[in-house]
């Protein structure tokens, strides 16, 4: 079995960074509201919602035809097409491509798919300079730490951290702290690089078989650079990112950034369509554990996901815990239904970081039943044995004392003897954490059966 | 076998059961913005948008208010004279203007740009947009009107010339208007670049566009001027 | 009407007073209730933390406990969310399907099904926050989730508190944040649960809340620890009590 992520260590020690988390939170939250805010703007908002969970549903069940459809006209508008079944193969096939053309560096805009088949190590380790441009991201590389957040990769850091970063990685003043010096040195920082890049790299949102093309949104416009002024943009696409007609990007459109900031729409929302002038488009449509998925009755709809970081800003746990506490490519709620299926030993902790609230069912644009995934993972891990021993054996003695109504009687007992008699530091202590920030509740002198039995059942 | 039939093969045994139709998006029933698009008829039971067009009212404002909320702004021009002297007024220190249309010669001819990197000391960029949509506060631009695609990012500061009537509502009538497959790049452009990355707090001109002015000008014809 | 009383293991254990009000409650309302004497838990502990086979003879009782009744009601909106949702670690059985049914929580059955008109005997002259449980909210739908921002506002726990004279209700900044309790997430996810716990009670701290109400005592047990903890003027109690006229 694989080393288990431990999300509950790492939330608690991000918690212990009092003003980190309370910034967290407060900054996520706000998303979440300025998407509610959004939501108001758009009368007709659950019926989109509801268009847009059919609209990827019948694509996902056909997606075979849509596939072929996408490859089809994407190849007769002068695209290279090309098929990955894993990440190793997603990784090989780009550093071929990128051979091929002689690149020595490279450009990347924001794509979780590149993220998730670990491309960046792959092509350092194989002398290709890879530049992350978005801001965010490129914060995180410089940290060598993954994203914590979809969108907004590096939400979990004060300005205090990315100036202090940025006086090691570029050489700007640490004493100052203002995002918007911070902003401006990257920028003078990345253009160099944008100029000099032999090939630029996307992911996409969206994948469109009618036209052949695809769609990506930045608000930087950091995609629109590095494919316009390098020749060679190569795209990774998750074969789920398929949509059937163009038309259905109003549903999609209209969606994703009203989810995720709260805008109408990105700042650049980038179509593109066959090679620019002057230059060559490759695409690698990846599965990648996608057509597993695909065949799992109860795990399929996770696949409807656009991406938009909706469930985590609402999520509770994540605003608490941080992004970085998930250990994986994606976190928050969708993070913990995609991530064991990627490797269920790894990320065995990931459904129990959830307290089952809801909300992310509630605010995803798609439509994905997450908490009810979330639930549904619990019982796997269980089955397969990676449940923390203390929890196995808490629950089996648990069910065994519930099963019975003598034991569970006595049981009852015994814990209010316990509780009333045992000094103070023997219920809390570092075994019960209960305890550790929160006081246990009095006994009372009968139970409710006992009442009953004394003041209802008098025969 | 090679990845790709793997693959296709691996999707078609997969495929979830029962198949899920294809849902029909409302077409040109539109009732607009404020009282949602008529999906259902409960529709007018919902609350209206404040600030949004009718049924039949003018678009423009609300187009103009909503770029504004991007971070963009827009100023209406009567022709081209008038729009060359508010791009003088608004950019008296742009000494490389690379333009794409005849009403506002620039320095530079998108036309004579041979290769994207050339654009790299361009202060301001003009170009025209054939189409705004309204709820995104968003213009519409693709290679055809960009000549030189590199034009829209690498520009420090960017103007667009719009045909106030050439602006439609959502973005369902803005892909319903236009054929994506015709250009291999088409834009949605709402506002300059920005970002949120550092504590959320909203910087314009993070990549790309500083800021975005929108002149609100119908087509003229050939204005003469060089550049 | 005839009901089974449903009183889930943790109230039967340290929140007596809890049942003992719902009981007197649905007396009041002309209700001829009977408890099951072997009746112990629903299962949902083991069922929430994947264990499935540790849940199956407890959610086995229960379904043997409550077989011939029509109508059972519990006072916990996550049991009951469980009973109907989630009763599946044993075998669906006619009497599995008829109990996993018939199950009512308290709110939902006062509100929806004896549809209530006034609690003459119940007055709280209080300053109060109301708490519902994200299962209340988003599992059985008894509030409009805040979520669900275009459709009409609704509460049945409102509607049902607003017939207590002399009770004010105050607004949250954060109107149905989850309060972090979870089930086994509130000591597996210790620091994160707690952090969750204390922003929540301070949301009702800070607007002045005499009192939390709740239908679900299991948040309200979280909460009660963090109170206690610090030592704050909070005091907490389940909307059983309030309606049949308490505390206690």
């Amino acid at each position: 079995m694989t080393r288990a992520v431990d999300p509950e260590g790492r939330a608690e020690r991000f918690i212990a960074l009092e003003e980190h988390e309370s910034t967290h939170d407060r900054l996520v939250w706000g998303m979440r509201q300025n998407r509610d805010k959004a939501v108001a703007g758009v009368p007709e908002w659950e019926e989109l919602r509801e268009q847009a969970s059919q609209i990827k549903e019948h694509t996902l069940t056909h997606l075979d035809q849509y596939l072929e459809q996408f490859e089809a006209n994407a190849t007769n508008l002068g695209a290279h097409v090309h098929w990955a079944r894993d990440a190793e193969e997603h990784n090989a096939v780009v550093y071929e491509i990128l051979q091929a053309h002689r690149v020595k560096s490279l450009i990347k805009s924001k794509s979780m798919l590149q993220e998730e088949c670990g491309m960046t190590p792959y092509l350092q380790k194989r002398g290709i300079e890879v530049t992350e441009s978005d801001l965010g991201e490129r914060i995180q590389q410089l940290s060598d730490e993954p994203p914590s957040h979809i969108v907004v990769p590096a939400i979990h850091k004060l300005r205090s951290d990315v100036a202090a970063l940025f006086a090691e990685k570029i050489g700007t003043d640490p004493k100052d702290s203002d995002p918007h010096s911070l902003t401006e040195a990257m920028r003078q920082n990345a253009r160099p690089k944008f100029i000099a890049a032999d090939a630029g790299m996307t992911g996409a949102n969206f994948a469109v078989a009618e036209t052949g093309g695809f769609v990506v949104c930045t608000n930087e416009g950091n995609a629109d650079i590095g494919t316009s002024v390098p020749p060679l943009h190569v795209a990774s696409i998750g074969i789920e990112k398929l949509i059937p007609r163009a038309r259905d990007l109003g549903v999609f459109i209209r969606m994703l950034s009203r989810s995720a900031l709260g805008s109408p729409i990105t700042q650049y929302t980038s179509h593109f369509h066959g090679p620019r002038r002057g230059g060559e488009l490759h695409v690698v449509l990846v599965d990648n554990t996608r057509s597993d998925r695909l065949g799992s009755p109860d795990f399929w709809h996770a696949l409807k996901c656009i991406r938009c970081g909706a469930c985590m800003n609402t999520c509770p746990v994540y605003r608490r815990g941080g992004g970085l506490s998930y250990g994986a490519t994606y976190s928050g709620p969708i993070g913990v239904i995609l991530d064991p299926g990627f490797d269920l030993s790894k990320y065995r902790e990931l459904p129990f970081h959830s307290s089952l609230c809801g909300s992310c069912t509630e605010v995803c644009p798609v439509k994905i039943d997450i908490s009810d995934q979330i639930y549904k993972w619990r019982p796997i891990v269980a089955a397969k044995g990676m449940l923390k021993l203390s929890k196995k054996v808490g629950m089996s003695a648990l069910g065994m004392t519930l099963a019975h109504p003598a034991v569970f009687h006595a049981a009852e007992s015994a814990a209010e003897s316990a509780l009333e008699h045992l000094p103070r530091f023997l219920p809390y202590n570092p075994l019960n954490p209960w305890g550790r920030h929160r006081d246990l509740p009095t006994v009372p002198k009968q139970t409710f059966r006992q009442w009953y039995l004394e003041n209802r059942r008098k025969s | 076998m090679n990845a790709r039939d793997a693959i296709l093969a691996a999707v078609r045994n997969n495929m979830p059961q029962p198949a899920v139709p294809l849902p029909e998006i409302p077409g040109s029933e539109w009732k607009g913005v404020k009282h949602g698009l008529g999906y259902k008829e409960h529709f007018t039971r919902l609350p209206e948008v404040p600030g949004a067009p009718g049924v039949n009212e003018p678009l423009l404002a609300y187009f103009r208010l909503q770029l504004e909320a991007m971070g963009g702004r827009s100023f209406e021009a009567a022709d081209a004279t008038a729009a060359r002297a508010k791009v003088a007024e608004l950019f008296p220190d742009a000494n490389v203007v690379c333009s794409a249309v005849s009403e506002v010669p620039g320095t530079r001819r998108v036309e004579d740009v041979r290769d994207p990197h050339e654009l790299n000391d361009v202060d301001l960029g003009v170009v025209r947009s054939p189409l705004g949509v309204a709820e995104a506060g968003a213009v519409w631009l693709t290679q055809a009107e960009l000549v030189v695609n590199a034009l829209e990012v690498l520009s420090q500061h960017l103007v667009v010339l719009l045909d106030p009537a050439a602006v439609v509502e959502t973005m369902h009538d803005a892909y319903g208007q236009i054929d994506l497959a015709a250009s291999p790049y088409g834009v949605f452009l709402a506002g300059p670049s920005a970002t949120g990355d550092i504590e959320g707090v909203i910087i314009h001109g993070a990549q790309g566009a500083r800021s975005l002015t929108v002149l609100l000008l119908a087509p003229q014809a050939t204005a003469g001027g060089s550049g | 009407m005839k009901v089974g009383l449903f009183i889930p293991c943790y109230i039967d254990a340290f929140f007596p007073e809890v049942g003992v009000a719902t009981l007197e409650l649905l007396e009041r309302l002309g209700c001829s209730v009977e408890y099951p004497l072997d009746q112990t838990c629903c299962g949902q502990p083991m069922a929430n933390s994947g264990c499935q086979d540790d849940a199956a003879a407890t959610e086995d009782l229960f379904v043997h406990c409550f077989q011939d009744f029509d109508t059972v009601v519990g006072p916990s909106g996550s049991c009951v969310h469980h009973v109907r949702f989630h009763l599946d670690a044993i075998e669906q059985t006619p009497q599995a399907r008829k109990v996993r049914a018939g199950t009512r929580e308290l709110v939902e059955f006062l509100h929806d099904d004896l549809r209530v008109a006034a609690f003459p005997w119940a007055a709280f002259p209080h300053k109060v926050g109301l708490h519902d449980s994200c299962t209340a909210v988003r599992g059985l739908g008894h509030v409009r989730p805040s979520e669900r921002v275009n459709e009409p506002y609704f509460s049945k726990t409102r509607e049902l508190l607003a017939k207590v004279p002399g009770l004010e209700l105050v607004e949250l900044d954060r109107p149905d944040e989850c309060c972090g309790f979870g089930g086994s997430f509130c000591v597996t996810d210790e620091a994160v649960s707690a952090k969750m716990g204390y922003d929540r009670v301070y949301d009702f701290h800070r607007h002045g809340v005499e009192y939390i109400v709740s239908a679900d005592m299991s948040c309200l047990l979280h909460m009660k620890g963090v109170i206690d903890r610090l030592k704050l003027p909070i005091k907490v109690i389940h909307i059983a009590q309030i309606l049949n006229g308490g505390p206690p």
